[in-house]
């Protein structure tokens, strides 16, 4: 069994509407110290994926079920306390979206990213402040800021106290949610820099949530593609960039401006599924260029080499 | 003959004022800070910098939402001043603006219809006109039929759809110059396309000269000719797109495209070679080059005293850097 193994996860919000299926049968593993990148368009799903792995989740939450094994231990069977004290931050820490805006205003920064520590019991006020010192080294903010205020650090600043605290239990997993998407071309860069030399030296695992495909390339080793809260493809990095399998995946790379070279840039026609009351069959049908009679009904989860694909395209 | 330059920028600043002390001088943001260049009719240019670099200043400036505080702005021959009420009525005629956030530019309590409809109103365009007008630009923007959207509030439209209309809204009055502020950054990739090639299309079949305002240069080469770079308020170099993505001289513009991945899979064992900090103050501005701090060329005695002129390095090619001036 991998390192972190989900099974058959599933996650159903209630809305006036009807039932809005986020996760839908997703399964998915990654190994220690491993990256994986999940990537897709908004409203596919990848934030409540995320959400489940950390367990925090709106009060509208229907269905919550399935397997989420972390060294082959299944978390799903933790109780919300014991999950809580034992997981959340400890094993499992996640860099919010809008990170930017996460800290709290009329708190020294130093303090705040101590928080994980102190709550947890886990150390003494002086032990902690040590860690958080440690911490700001890693991520490369001063010593100094520790004594300020949120308002008096930069965006690039603030994205890193809030890695240092996801960091700063030594936790297995971190989650990092749209990590550098409000940030400059060049603080993102430098952002990215930092998490690949944490990766290299101690072996977190990374899950990067992302909607930018580039961005994804500089940390993932394994991506996988989401597409109306089902897991369409899930590829090894090497394999994915250069040719990726799932007719979603190709219309997705090919809509990605490229810098250096001239590319026809082709767009996917029509607009992304409603997760509320999905179609049967295959999410993507309506918008496919391949699509058979087949595909009406739902795509098995095809081996090849050593990429998953949920596509008729691919069955014997 | 026509002039083929519709637009001349000469030494455009905009500062702003934070605080004003009972002696003393008061204090400025000098967004932006001396900035000058043409624009040539039917062409269309990208403006590409950080956050805070004052891309979003300028462009405002140029469209006279916003009085420069010195500089002069030429339009078609004629001088533009928000005092002059008349030359700015003609103006705004002559421009279009299309937004970051196209839900924040649209009136959630106006119809399509109304929405268009409105600057036809301003400019006293007949009833008949209006309607024929609105058709036009709708089918032009691929809202079709144009029955389903007249009666639509903003609301309903998805993202895409939502800045169709105000690209829309920008076309109406068959506008010269359309400055678009980062209109495809709060959209999805496939989307993000959708709207490129639509501007590119505008732009080839009106002639419309653009400014297209972005932080992300791996969009430029789709629609643009020229690559215009700022910094700190000023633009450090510019020149045509394929030029400057091959070729960048200033080292600002070099470490820009070092940062930007192309997809690959070996990019997580790379760890980029980038310049440490970040931009500077516009409040107090580093003397000399506003680079300087942060560049590892930088002449000292020279670099961080001295303002660089900027220079024809190549035909084409201009940059403001030390480095290229000389002797």
């Amino acid at each position: 069994m991998s390192f972190l193994e989900v099974k058959d996860l599933y996650l159903y919000y209630r809305t006036r509407k009807g039932m809005l299926h986020a996760v839908d049968d997703v399964s998915f593993s990654v190994g220690k110290g491993e990256a994986l990148a999940l990537i897709g368009e908004s409203g596919c799903g990848k934030s409540s994926l995320a959400r489940c792995l950390i367990r925090l989740l709106p009060r509208n939450v229907e269905v919550f079920n399935g397997h989420i094994y972390l060294n082959g231990t299944d978390l799903m069977r933790l109780s919300d306390e014991d999950f809580r004290k034992m997981i959340r931050w400890r094993k499992i820490s996640m860099v919010p979206q809008a990170a930017l805006n996460s800290l709290n205003p009329v708190i020294k920064v130093g303090e705040q990213v101590a928080e994980p520590l102190l709550i947890h019991g886990a150390a003494s006020r002086e032990e902690a402040l040590e860690k958080v010192r440690k911490m700001f080294s890693l991520v490369g903010i001063p010593e100094a800021f520790m004594e300020r205020y949120p308002f008096e650090l930069s965006g690039g600043m603030r994205q890193r106290a809030m890695i240092a605290m996801a960091l700063i239990m030594d936790p297995e997993v971190v989650i990092l949610d749209e990590p550098t998407s409000a940030l400059d071309v060049l603080t993102q860069a430098n952002i990215m820099n930092m998490l690949k030399k944490i990766k290299r030296e101690y072996g977190v695992t990374f899950i990067l949530i992302t909607h930018d495909v580039s961005v994804s390339s500089e940390l993932a080793d394994k991506v996988a593609v989401m597409y109306g809260g089902q897991i369409v493809e899930l590829s090894e990095a090497d394999d994915f960039y250069k040719a990726s399998l799932h007719p979603y995946s190709q219309k997705l790379m090919a809509s990605i401006p490229s810098l250096r070279e001239e590319k026809n840039l082709e767009y996917i026609p029509g607009s992304p599924v409603s997760l509320i009351n999905p179609p049967r069959g295959c999410r993507f049908a309506d918008r496919c260029p391949y699509r058979m009679e087949k595909c009406s009904s739902d795509p098995p989860l095809i081996t090849i080499n050593k990429s998953y694909v949920k596509c008729w395209l691919y069955a014997k | 003959m026509e002039n083929s330059v519709l637009l001349s920028l000469r030494n455009v600043k905009k500062w702003y004022v934070v605080r004003k002390g009972i002696f003393g001088k008061p204090t400025y943001v000098r967004a932006v800070d001396g900035v000058s260049f043409d624009l040539v009719r039917g062409e269309a240019i990208s403006l590409v910098g950080e956050s805070g670099c004052g891309k979003t200043t300028l462009g405002r400036t140029i469209l006279g939402l916003e009085e420069a505080t010195s500089g002069k702005i030429i339009f078609d021959g004629k001088e533009i001043r928000i005092s002059d009420k008349e030359v700015l009525k003609w103006y705004r005629r002559q421009t279009g603006f299309v937004q970051q956030d196209p839900y924040g530019a649209l009136p959630p309590f106006m119809t399509v219809k109304r929405i268009l409809e409105e600057p036809l109103i301003i400019h006293k365009i007949d009833k008949y006109e209006r309607i024929e007008r609105i058709y036009r630009v709708l089918t032009e923007v691929k809202l079709t039929p144009v029955e389903d959207f007249l009666n639509k509030y903003p609301h309903m439209l998805s993202g895409g759809q939502q800045q169709r209309v105000v690209i829309a809204r920008a076309m109406i009055l068959n506008p010269k110059l359309i400055v678009a502020d980062e209109p495809v950054s709060m959209l999805d990739a496939s989307v993000r396309v959708e709207i490129l090639s639509l501007l590119k299309e505008l732009q080839r079949r009106h002639a419309i000269s653009i400014i297209y305002i972005t932080h992300d240069l791996s969009t430029t080469r789709y629609f643009t000719e020229w690559i215009y770079v700022m910094y700190a308020g000023k633009i450090i170099e510019r020149a045509r797109v394929e030029r400057l993505i091959k070729n960048p001289l200033h080292p600002y513009t070099i470490a820009l495209l070092r940062a930007i991945p192309d997809p690959d899979a070996n990019n997580r064992f790379i760890l980029r070679d980038i310049p440490p900090g970040e931009p500077p103050s516009l409040i107090d501005p580093p003397s000399g080059c506003r680079f300087h701090p942060r560049c590892i060329h930088k002449i000292l005695g020279l670099c961080d005293e001295k303002e660089p002129p900027e220079v024809e390095y190549d035909k084409e090619h201009f940059v403001s850097c030390w480095l290229y001036v000389s002797k």
